[in-house]
């Protein structure tokens, strides 16, 4: 069964359709990748499927609990707030600029929410932090502010942040693209950890080379609408689309 | 002129003065908080009636603010304030009305993403405001802040237009009496005096909130 389902999303700004009717599928285990032009609409997709934005239309189920459905007048009808609240806590989201908490140390980063949102004892929430900071090899940053990390570090310890909410599918949102390029290595090395785990993961990236070898399926948006999907192999070594072609060719040309 | 008794008269006096600060600051420093989540809130019969009440507070002197609610409160609602809660019920209104502004503009200023964040987290609106918003708010709006705090000190002379007797009505009295301009230097000596203090509790303030930007 399918960790998450979205079906025919469709999601507006202002008049502005972003998402015209996208659905997606992701497996227990699986890494979606998301690619697309800037514009196409894939952070708006992860925002609508982690509850930041609103959806106007569609079907979204995440580990088989329904978020949102479409009613008869055509329109989302979101599921009460318990039950929101409950998938909230099966998804985890990364994102482009981190979003630390400044005014916490690493390890409080990270300890706040399982502590307070799990009702964890701080004992517990501490050590399954250093654990994870153990992992994301900064241990010896457990007691630092955000603000003296580098980029790199601060995206280490909001994947951690994520992580210890145990969450059933993790979602990044350009999780590289703040980084300077010699930092996005590092980023990308966590991601292919997790993925070698098991850990469903949906990733927006510019990345191809990264979402040709991490990721189980890959979908490329352009213009709110899903271009072209499959297996890598398929979007990048058999390309149908014209538009995809295009746009991979940039790539390959740099 | 007996500067003994001038000069604990005027200490006397001082504690009035003090007074009137900290009630201030004990009531309108939440009161403002709250004020400024109404502003923000897009509930209309919350929103408007908040917004006529900052306007009022900020739009009107602070000195017939005084004098309405001690003299203007009996004939309107047959209450009759005693000098001193009437002089602190005035500064407290209007302090509160101030301190939203401030507090709304620290909340503004935070940004997005630290909500983005709590919310995918699991916070709840409650534990998002004060975990992650007004810890930051605090450090942001320190210099703001510290301009109302120093402007309070000298407000408090006010009071007397309703008969409270603080540190200047004392010692404009000693002045006329006394025909010597010696007590207003002195008074002069103990609002800086105040103020410095003050100043430098703030100076501490931003200097232990400086471990993170």
């Amino acid at each position: 069964m399918p960790i998450l389902t979205a079906h025919d999303i469709h999601k507006s700004f202002g008049g502005e359709e972003v998402l015209k009717g996208i659905s997606v599928e992701v497996e227990k285990g699986g890494v979606l990748a998301v690619i697309g032009p800037s514009g196409s609409g894939k952070s708006t997709l992860l925002r609508c499927i982690t509850q930041l934005e609103t959806v106007d239309r569609g079907d979204i189920a995440i580990c088989g609990e329904t978020l949102v459905r479409t009613g008869k007048d055509g329109k989302a009808v979101y599921s009460d707030r318990a039950v929101c609240n409950r998938i909230a806590l099966h998804v985890g989201l990364v994102f482009q600029n981190f979003n630390l908490f400044p005014h916490f140390s690493v390890l409080r980063n990270i300890t706040e929410a399982p502590e307070h949102v799990l009702g964890r004892t701080k004992e517990q929430a501490e050590a399954s932090a250093m654990k994870l900071l153990k992992k994301m090899d900064l241990s010896d940053k457990a007691d630092a502010y955000p603000c003296r990390l580098s980029g790199g570090q601060q995206q280490r310890v909001s994947i951690a942040r994520a992580l210890a909410m145990n969450p059933d599918v993790l979602f990044f949102d350009e999780p590289t693209s703040a980084l300077d390029p010699e930092l996005t290595g590092e980023i990308l090395k966590v991601i292919r950890g997790l993925a070698a785990e098991r850990m469903t993961m949906v990733v927006v990236t510019h990345e191809m080379a990264f979402a040709r070898d991490v990721a189980d399926r890959v979908v490329f948006m352009a213009d709110g609408v899903i271009v072209e999907q499959g297996p890598p192999e398929q979007v990048f070594g058999n390309t149908q689309s014209e538009r995809t072609k295009a746009f991979l060719s940039r790539f390959h040309e740099n | 002129m007996n500067y003994s008794v001038l000069l604990s008269q005027m200490l006397g006096a001082t504690l009035m003065t003090l007074r009137i600060f900290f009630v201030t600051l004990a009531f309108s420093l939440p009161l403002g908080l709250l004020v400024a989540v109404g502003r923000m809130t897009k509930v209309k019969a919350v929103n408007l009636p908040v917004r006529l009440y900052i306007l009022l507070m900020r739009g009107t002197p602070l000195m017939l603010q005084l004098l309405f609610i001690f003299y203007g409160f009996k004939p309107i609602f047959g209450i009759q304030l005693d000098r001193v809660p009437a002089a602190e019920a005035a500064f407290v209104l209007n302090y509160a009305a101030y301190f939203a502004e401030i507090f709304r503009g620290g909340i503004a200023g935070i940004p997005r993403g630290q909500r983005e964040a709590a919310k995918v987290l699991g916070f709840t609106r409650r534990q998002t405001f004060f975990r992650i918003v007004l810890p930051q708010v605090v450090k942001g709006i320190l210099p703001p802040m510290s301009n109302e705090f120093i402007t309070l000190v000298k407000d408090t002379s006010l009071a007397q237009v309703i008969g409270v007797v603080e540190l200047l009505k004392i010692t404009s009295d000693w002045v006329s009496s006394a025909v010597s301009m010696i007590p207003f230097a002195v008074a002069g000596v103990f609002y800086l005096v105040m103020n410095a203090a003050v100043t430098r509790c703030f100076t501490a303030a931003e200097k232990h909130y400086s471990y993170y930007r």
